[in-house]
């Protein structure tokens, strides 16, 4: 299908090798379930999911272990049967080296999964449809884990004009979008099919960057049958295959800043998210495992399936990394992150794991001044001014770094890739961005206790008011029944004032009167001689011990 | 001479009449000026500052009776941004309020509480839980870490427990680069 | 019309109150730490000097002059500056409350400062008429403003910058006002092409 289509070109970018070879020779294995599965229930963008098991319990393949945490969250599930040992607090993939709650579970190696039913999309509400995908734990499997069902949506219009699938695949390292493409272009564009229903899209438009011709081959064959659904070749550059660049690049159309895709009639997934949305809705099967790239410092470099929860060390052991390794990165060489582990499991969001070593990357030279030199800006597909962010950001002047929109950073790496100063340009924006998220939830703690403190305020001054009403309210009573009893015995020598007094002081010390007779003991009587010997002694006790304490007491005055 | 004085004073009475119908013309009602303090303010309402809550402090800011420089819980953050608003001088926090902690939140050891709901009173946001003789319990988000409910105590249950950091507070850190110590020549 | 023209671009950038005739110092050190208050000294200021130039000019030729009361020049000018500046201190109190508290002790200093009366005493000394004293005025102003403008915006890009210890703070500005002063020294070679 050598359909023309217009392509256009977005701003900057560079040409990192590829180094895809190595791990594309062979096709997809199926990496085996590993002694421990230890599954984070915080892998997508969004709430945590709430434990739904706990240790001792029996799980079986797709069963869920986590339930989403609101909307904005995707539910989490056991990737093999096995028992639960424990839900605790485990080293994340994360940078930051910080435990999270994880579900930690041991395969009984049978596999078996639950039952699984196709879910009929047709019949259900987009609503259902939607709900269905969140507790199927479908999120966005081009690294950013976004909820899926939170980007089927079309909208107020109702409609979408064009869809866009990613599978351009940019990073270097990077292929397992590519052997998916390969290996199971069919189950993707059904995926891809479902996709197009929801979202009520009139084309689909697959972008696949030219380096990869079999996934190319692969994909034009699968979607000959569909309409209106075409691959579109995008010429190799990183990075195509950030959303609003391949949108940038299928459609022309450049989403500004503050808005969104779907507010210009386009929406973009990754061609996993596709597979992953087909398997979760034609087969029945929640998102239990993803294909890795392993790549880098090994001997082995593959595409495996991985079930969530694997420990990265237990991948890297099917690969042979060589002895000099030193580092695992998950993702790819220009936006992965480092591991503080090799411990630390796959998750939704693994595409890649890169074996690294002091030779495959060196360490970076060291950081020399700005020179201003304009290359950043240059390279910078989000039409930033890179030089500028770096400036606020390292002077930590958060206010201006956000007027030259740093959050439109897509932290690709591109301006640190080509700065000839070395600058870790991407590591300042990634401080300042964190820096301004916690200042915004700070900002948000103190306004909601402003409220709260206000709303205390005012309780403490109505309950006074409240207090002082009523008191009032029985003041004035005491006193109309005062003035009442006193006009029936009519003493015309006082002055009604007084007559309120004194009717006031009288009812004072009928209410004494009648205190003390309640307070006065009223068992006294008809005692039998045995009660009133107890008393006899109680009381002859008691004059012992007022008796010895006398010396004590102070001499009455 | 005579002219002298009376081109003055015809002067003096032509501005003090235009100054006097602007007065009354651009009389300013309140000081929206508060308002836009105490939002910098971090609603602790834990009076350190010396003023009774952080609205008291941003008036007295306002009035220019108390420096930007008394809000611990602020910080330096907060002493800039105030500095900013204002045009002021940034100060060091005043050493005489308090020094910048962590942020913590009060947590109440319930084996010793008596329930005497004194701490209750105390809380200037409402997040402690309980009532008379019953356990009572801190709501650590909407805690703002004040420390208003430890002096009321009469069994020292409460305690401040710094906030741990985790996967979703955890936040990047400035780049700085380790210098490697030289390694040492072995003769 | 070229005069009304040259009256203005000469009072802007030739004879920069600031830069040239140094005149304003206080102001333009203590209010360019930020781009928004800086624009915003300079629109009072520019409300005044104007406001000024063109009621001492009035003052001068319709009072002092007839009357032989030349002598009382500064003392007048002085008390109709003062009112002036007074007036618009209630007016952006009205309507900015955050610029009249971070202008703060500027305000009421335009009264005092030399540029205010400078300007409309070199104005006099000029022998304007009415328009070239309003354009003078709001020329002189705008330059004033400029200055204070380009000062702030660079302030503020130092306030990221690498200096030494010993130079931050007023030193560094104190630099960076000279080098701008010789920068606009170079406006002089405008008055060959008249």
């Amino acid at each position: 299908m050598s359909m023309l289509h217009r392509l256009f070109n977005f701003h900057g970018g560079v040409k990192p090798a590829y180094n895809k070879e190595a791990s594309t020779q062979q096709p997809i294995a199926v990496s085996p379930a590993p002694t421990f599965l230890v599954i984070p229930l915080h892998q997508s963008i969004g709430g945590t999911p709430r434990p739904l098991v706990q240790a001792g319990d029996k799980v079986l393949k797709g069963q869920r272990i986590g339930e989403a945490d609101g909307n904005v969250s995707s539910a989490v599930h056991a990737s093999t049967s096995g028992t639960v040992t424990a839900v605790e607090m485990r080293l994340m993939p994360h940078t930051s080296g910080l435990p999270a709650l994880c579900v930690v579970i041991e395969p009984d190696g049978r596999d078996e999964w639950i039952t699984r039913t196709p879910f009929d999309y047709r019949n259900a509400t987009p609503t259902q449809t939607r709900d269905y995908l969140r507790d199927a734990g479908v999120v966005g499997l081009g690294g950013a884990v976004f909820p899926s069902h939170l980007k089927l949506n079309p909208g107020k219009s109702g409609k979408l004009d064009t869809l866009v699938i990613n599978g351009a695949e940019c990073e270097p390292f990077i292929t397992c979008d590519d052997v998916l493409m390969r290996e199971r272009a069919e189950a993707t564009v059904k995926g891809i099919a479902i996709m197009r229903e929801m979202l009520a899209a009139g084309r689909v438009l697959v972008g696949i960057e030219d380096n990869k011709p079999e996934a190319i081959a692969a994909m034009e064959k699968a979607v000959a049958g569909e309409k209106d659904m075409a691959v579109i070749v995008v010429p190799t550059r990183y990075p195509a295959g950030g959303a609003k660049q391949l949108i940038r690049v299928l459609t022309g159309i450049e989403v500004p800043h503050g808005k969104r895709s779907t507010d210009y009639g386009v929406q973009c997934f990754n061609v996993g998210t596709a597979y992953a949305i087909y398997e979760a809705i034609a087969l029945g099967q929640p998102l239990v495992s993803r294909i890795v790239t392993v790549a880098g410092n090994v001997e082995k470099a593959r595409n495996y399936e991985v079930l969530f929860g694997t420990p990265m060390a237990d991948l890297i052991a099917l690969c042979d990394a060589k002895p000099d390794t030193d580092r695992l990165i998950m993702g790819g060489p220009m936006m992965g992150v480092r591991m503080p582990a090799d411990s630390v499991p796959v998750v939704k969001a693994t595409n890649c794991v890169l074996v690294g070593s002091p030779i495959l990357f060196p360490p970076p030279p060291p950081e020399m001044p700005c020179i201003r030199c304009g290359e950043c800006a240059k390279a910078c597909p989000a039409d930033l001014q890179p030089f500028e962010l770096y400036w606020f950001s390292r002077a930590k002047i958060f206010g201006k770094a956000q007027e030259y929109n740093l959050f439109d950073c897509i932290e690709c790496g591109c301006c640190a890739y080509v700065c000839p100063s070395h600058i870790p340009l991407v590591d300042y924006y990634r401080f300042a961005k964190s820096e301004i998220w916690a200042r915004e939830k700070e900002k948000e703690a103190a306004d909601e206790a402003r409220v709260r403190y206000e709303f205390r305020l005012f309780r403490e001054e109505r309950e006074k008011e409240e207090k002082a009403a009523r008191l009032a309210a029985k003041t004035a009573a005491g006193r109309e029944k005062a003035a009442a009893a006193l006009a029936s015995v009519d003493q015309p020598t006082t002055t009604p004032e007084e007559d309120a007094k004194k009717a006031l002081i009288a009812a004072a010390l009928e209410r004494a009167k009648a205190q003390k007779a309640d307070a006065a003991p009223q068992n006294t009587e008809q005692l039998t001689s045995e009660q009133q010997a107890e008393i006899a002694a109680i009381e002859a006790r008691r004059a012992e011990i007022r008796e010895m304490a006398k010396p004590h007491l102070p001499p009455d005055n | 001479m005579i002219s002298a004085i009376l081109v003055m004073a015809l002067g003096a009475i032509v501005l003090g009449a235009a100054l006097g119908y602007a007065a009354v013309k651009f009389r300013v009602e309140g000081d929206p000026l508060v308002e836009k303090i105490d939002a910098i303010l971090p609603q602790t309402q834990c009076g350190q500052c010396g003023f009774p809550g952080c609205k008291p402090y941003a008036e007295a800011i306002a009035k220019g009776e108390a420096e930007i420089n008394q809000c611990p819980p602020g910080g330096e953050e907060g002493i800039r941004k105030l500095a900013d608003l204002l045009g002021r001088e940034v100060k060091e926090l005043s050493a005489e309020h308090g020094i910048e902690k962590p942020k913590a939140v009060a947590f109440i050891d319930e084996q010793i509480c008596i329930g005497c709901t004194l701490c209750i009173q105390a809380c200037p946001v409402d997040a402690i839980i309980g009532a008379a003789k019953q356990m009572h319990t801190i709501v650590a988000d909407q805690c703002t870490g004040c420390e208003l409910c430890l002096p009321p105590c009469p069994v020292n249950c409460i305690s401040m427990e710094p906030l741990p950091e985790s996967v979703e507070t955890w936040k990047w850190k400035y780049p700085v680069f380790a210098i490697k110590p030289a390694t040492k020549e072995v003769a | 019309m070229t005069s009304y023209l040259f009256v203005i671009l000469g009072a802007v950038l030739v004879n920069n109150v600031v830069f040239v005739r140094i005149l304003g110092l206080c102001p333009f050190m203590g209010v360019s730490k930020k781009l928004e208050t800086a624009i915003g000294m300079g629109a009072a200021t520019t409300f005044v000097l104007t406001m000024a130039c063109g009621a001492s000019y009035v003052i001068d030729s319709w009072l002092l002059i007839p009357n032989q009361l030349e002598y009382l020049r500064t003392l007048s000018f002085i008390v109709t500056i003062a009112a002036i500046v007074q007036l618009t201190e209630l007016v952006i109190q009205k309507t900015s409350p955050v610029l009249h508290q971070v202008l703060g002790i500027y305000l009421p200093l335009i009264t005092t400062n030399c540029a205010v009366l400078g300007v409309p005493l070199l104005n006099v000394g000029l022998r304007h008429n009415l328009v070239e004293s309003l354009l003078f005025g709001f020329g002189s102003a705008a330059g004033f403003t400029l200055a204070l403008v380009l000062f702030a915006g660079i302030r503020e890009r130092l306030e990221g910058a690498d200096i030494p210890m010993h130079f931050r703070g007023t030193a560094i500005a104190m630099i960076t006002a000279g080098i701008m002063s010789l920068a606009f020294m170079g406006f002089a070679g405008l008055d060959k092409y008249k």
